[in-house]
C-alpha cells in the first residue's frame, strides 16, 4: 500500500510551485518597496538611527540668578556643588576603597555599605551637595560604578538676618519661600542643551553644535539696604531677648520711593543649615501675620473726623470719668483726664476720646478710610502669603465695634500694612505703593486725605513722642520723630487675654520732611513692661537714629542729648 | 562628452573636499567658542565664590564687632556730624 502511494506524492500538481514562486516574489517586492521608501522617500529615519548610536543631546544647567541688595552686596548666590551617585550592581571596590569613599563623604561605613547593597536599583545618591573639592577626591579614588552629577546650591551670606526676607529653595533649586519663591520665574532661566557625539564608553568625543544655548537666571536687586536690615534684626532680637517676648517684627520704610528698606523677624533661622526648623521660626509675621493693632490706629480715626471737618486738633473732649459704657462694654483710659484736646487724645492715647470721635462718624465714612489705606487687602508684593487683614463690613458694624475700632480692636492687620499706611500721614495725604525691588525712583501715590489733615496729624503724632505723650523714648538726637504706640491685647480664644499683649510703635523722621518711616511690633513681652511705649519704642528710636545717619539725613533738630524720662509712668495706655 | 564629465567629475571633488575642509573648521571653531563659554562660566562660578565670601567678610555684624572691638571704634556722637546739602538738592 506504501508503495502504491509513492508516485502520487512525487508528481505534485504544477499550480503549487508557482504559487511558493509567486509568494517570494511577492516578499521580495516588499522588500525592495520597503528598502525604496527609506533610501530613497524617507531618508531621515534611517540617518537618525544612525546617529542615535553616537549622537547625545546634554542639558546644558542654567544658572539661577543672584539676589542682591540694593548697593549690590549678595544676598543669594549660586555656586557649583556635586551630587555623587552609584549603579550598586557595578561598584567594584576594595576594602581600602570603601573605608576612604566613607570618609570622604562623611558617612557611617554601614550607611554606605546598605547603600551599595541595593543591587535592583540602578540609581542611588550616596550624598547630595558636597563641595566640589571633596568631589575631586572622590573621583580620584577611581571606583568603577561612581558617578558624579552637576548641582547648584544656594547660599545666603546675609544668614538669620535676612532669612524671612529671601526665603530659601529646595534641592532641587526650585524657590520655597520668600522672594526666592515670588521671583522663581525670572530668577531661575531656562536651561539649554547641546549635541555632542560619544563613543562607546560614554566619553564625549566631539561637540557638534549647541542647540539652545542656557539662559541664566537674572539678577535680581531688592530695595533691601543690608546695613539697616542688619542694624533692624539686631535691635529687634535684643528687646525681644530683654522683654522675654514671643516674637518680633521690624519694617523700614523708605517715605519717598515706597521701598522696603528693612524687613525683620524673630525667631529666626540660619537658611544654610535648615535642619532643625520650627514653624514659628518660619513664620514672616511681618508679612504674614495679621494682628489687632491698638493705638496705632487712632491717627487713622482722627483723619477721617478732621478731613470731614467734625472736629479741629483743639477741640475739647470730654473724657472724665475716665471710662464710657455702651451697652454692657466698657471702655477705660490708663490715664483718666477729664477733658482733652484732639491733639491730646492722641498724645495721651485715650480710648475713651478716640471712641467718642468715632461715635460720631457715619460708619461708611470710617471704613472707607480704612479701605484706602490698604486695610483688608494684600499689600500687592507679590510675596507669598501676605496677609490681607480683616477689616469687617460698615453695614455690620455696631456702635460698640466702631468705637473698638477707633483704637484698633476688632479690626486686624499685617505690620506691613501698618506701615504702609502710615505714608499717607508721612506724604501730606498720598499712600505710596511698597516695592520690594530697587528703583530709586521717587514714586507716585494716591491721595487719600488732603495735605492739611495729614500735615494735622502728623503734628499730633510728633507730640506723642514728646514728653507727656506714650512714646518720648522714640525720640532721637538730630532728628525731629513723629510717632504713635499701641498696646493691644492679644485675641485667645474668641476673647481677650488678661495678660499677653502685643506692642507697637510707628513713626516716621525726620518729622519736618519726612525720610524713613519704621514700624515694629513686639508679641508676648513678658514682665511687668508691656507698653508700646517702653518696649517697642526704643527699638524704633535705635535704628532710626542708625538708619538716618547711614543715607545722609540732614538734622532737623538741635543736637542735644534727649531728657528721658522716669520709670515710664507716662507710656502707659489703655490700648 | 567625455571630457564634460571628466570636468564635472573634478568639480564635484573639490566640492566635496570644500565641505569637509569646512565642517572641520566649523567644528574646530564650534569647539573653540565651547572652551570659551565654559570658561566664562568658570570665571561667572569663581565670580559668584568670591562674591559670598566678600559677603561673609563684610557682614555688618562681624564689620561692626571688629570695628568697635579690635580697632576700638565707636559712631560718632551726633553733634560732631555736619550734613551738607548739594546745591541741586538744596534748590528743591
Amino acid at each position: 500500500m506504501s508503495l502504491a502511494a509513492a508516485p502520487a506524492l512525487v508528481r505534485l500538481p504544477v499550480w503549487r510551485a508557482r504559487f511558493v514562486l509567486a509568494a517570494f516574489m511577492l516578499v521580495f517586492a516588499v522588500l525592495v518597496g520597503r528598502s525604496v521608501y527609506l533610501q530613497a522617500m524617507k531618508t531621515g529615519f534611517l540617518q537618525e538611527k544612525g546617529e542615535a548610536r553616537y549622537s547625545r543631546v546634554m542639558e546644558v544647567p542654567a544658572t539661577r540668578g543672584r539676589i542682591l541688595d540694593r548697593n549690590g552686596e549678595a544676598l543669594a548666590v549660586s555656586t557649583p556643588v556635586k551630587s555623587i551617585w552609584v549603579i550598586p550592581d557595578d561598584v567594584k571596590a576594595s576594602r581600602e576603597q570603601k573605608k576612604r569613599l566613607a570618609a570622604l563623604l562623611g558617612l557611617e561605613r554601614r550607611e554606605l555599605n546598605r547603600k551599595l547593597a541595593e543591587t535592583s536599583r540602578d540609581f542611588v545618591y550616596l550624598k547630595r551637595q558636597i563641595s566640589p573639592d571633596t568631589a575631586a577626591k572622590v573621583e580620584a579614588l577611581g571606583i568603577p560604578g561612581v558617578y558624579q552629577q552637576r548641582e547648584y546650591r544656594r547660599y545666603y551670606p546675609g544668614g538669620e538676618v535676612t532669612a524671612h526676607l529671601v526665603g530659601f529653595t529646595g534641592v532641587d533649586d526650585a524657590g520655597q519661600e520668600g522672594i526666592e519663591l515670588a521671583f522663581q520665574s525670572s530668577l531661575a532661566g531656562q536651561p539649554g542643551s547641546r549635541r555632542v557625539i560619544k563613543d562607546r564608553l560614554g566619553r564625549i568625543v566631539e561637540d557638534v553644535e549647541s542647540i539652545r544655548a542656557a539662559q541664566d537666571g537674572r539678577d535680581l536687586t531688592l530695595s533691601i539696604d543690608s546695613k539697616i536690615q542688619s542694624l533692624a534684626y539686631s535691635a529687634l532680637r535684643n528687646a525681644v531677648a530683654l522683654h522675654g517676648a514671643k516674637a518680633g517684627a521690624i519694617v523700614a520704610l523708605d517715605v519717598r520711593t515706597g521701598e522696603v528698606l528693612a524687613l525683620a523677624n524673630v525667631p529666626s533661622y540660619n537658611p544654610n543649615n535648615r535642619s532643625h526648623l520650627s514653624g514659628a521660626q518660619l513664620r514672616n509675621r511681618a508679612l504674614t501675620d495679621s494682628f489687632e493693632p491698638g493705638s496705632t490706629l487712632k491717627p487713622f480715626t482722627i483723619a477721617v473726623a478732621l478731613e470731614h471737618h467734625r472736629i479741629s486738633p483743639s477741640t475739647r473732649m470730654q473724657t472724665a470719668p475716665g471710662k464710657l459704657t455702651i451697652g454692657s462694654y466698657t471702655i477705660h483710659d490708663a490715664h483718666p483726664e477729664s477733658t482733652l484736646s484732639v491733639a491730646q487724645v492722641i498724645q495721651k492715647s485715650s480710648n475713651v476720646g478716640a471712641a467718642k470721635i468715632a461715635l460720631e462718624l457715619p460708619r461708611q465714612q470710617m471704613w472707607n478710610m480704612f479701605e484706602r489705606v490698604g486695610f483688608g487687602a494684600p499689600p500687592q508684593l507679590r510675596f507669598p502669603g501676605e496677609a490681607s487683614g480683616k477689616v469687617r463690613p460698615w453695614q455690620t458694624w455696631r456702635p460698640i465695634e466702631q468705637a473698638t475700632m477707633a483704637y484698633g480692636h476688632g479690626i486686624s492687620v499685617s505690620l506691613l500694612q501698618l506701615a504702609h499706611a502710615y505714608t499717607v500721614f508721612a506724604r501730606d495725604g498720598v499712600l505710596v505703593p511698597l516695592t520690594l525691588v530697587r528703583t530709586g525712583a521717587p514714586a507716585h501715590g494716591v491721595r487719600v486725605i488732603s495735605r492739611r489733615t495729614a500735615r494735622e496729624v502728623r503734628d499730633m503724632l510728633e507730640l506723642a513722642v514728646q514728653p507727656g505723650g506714650t512714646g518720648p523714648r522714640a525720640r532721637i538726637v538730630g532728628w525731629r520723630v513723629a510717632g504713635k504706640t499701641g498696646t493691644a491685647h492679644k485675641q485667645e480664644n474668641g476673647g481677650y487675654a488678661a495678660h499677653k499683649y502685643i506692642a507697637s510703635f510707628v513713626g516716621f523722621a525726620p518729622a519736618s520732611n519726612p525720610r524713613m518711616l519704621i514700624a515694629v511690633m513686639i508679641d508676648e513681652p513678658a514682665g511687668s513692661e508691656y507698653y508700646g511705649g517702653l518696649v517697642a519704642a526704643p527699638v524704633f528710636a535705635q535704628v532710626m537714629q542708625g538708619a538716618l545717619r547711614m543715607i545722609n539725613v540732614p538734622h532737623d533738630a538741635p543736637l542735644e542729648p534727649l531728657e528721658l524720662p522716669g520709670k515710664g509712668d507716662d507710656a502707659k495706655e489703655g490700648t | 562628452m567625455a571630457k564634460l564629465n571628466l570636468l564635472l567629475l573634478l568639480v564635484l571633488v573639490v566640492c566635496a573636499l570644500g565641505l569637509v575642509t569646512s565642517q572641520h573648521k566649523a567644528r574646530k571653531l564650534f569647539s573653540d567658542l565651547d572652551r570659551e563659554q565654559q570658561r566664562e562660566r568658570q570665571l561667572d562660578i569663581v565670580y559668584g565664590q568670591l562674591q559670598l565670601e566678600a559677603s561673609t567678610w563684610s557682614l555688618h555684624a562681624r564689620v561692626g564687632k571688629i570695628a568697635a572691638g579690635t580697632l576700638g571704634m565707636h559712631v560718632p556722637d551726633p553733634r560732631r556730624v555736619v550734613v551738607v546739602t548739594r546745591p541741586a538738592e538744596a534748590k528743591r
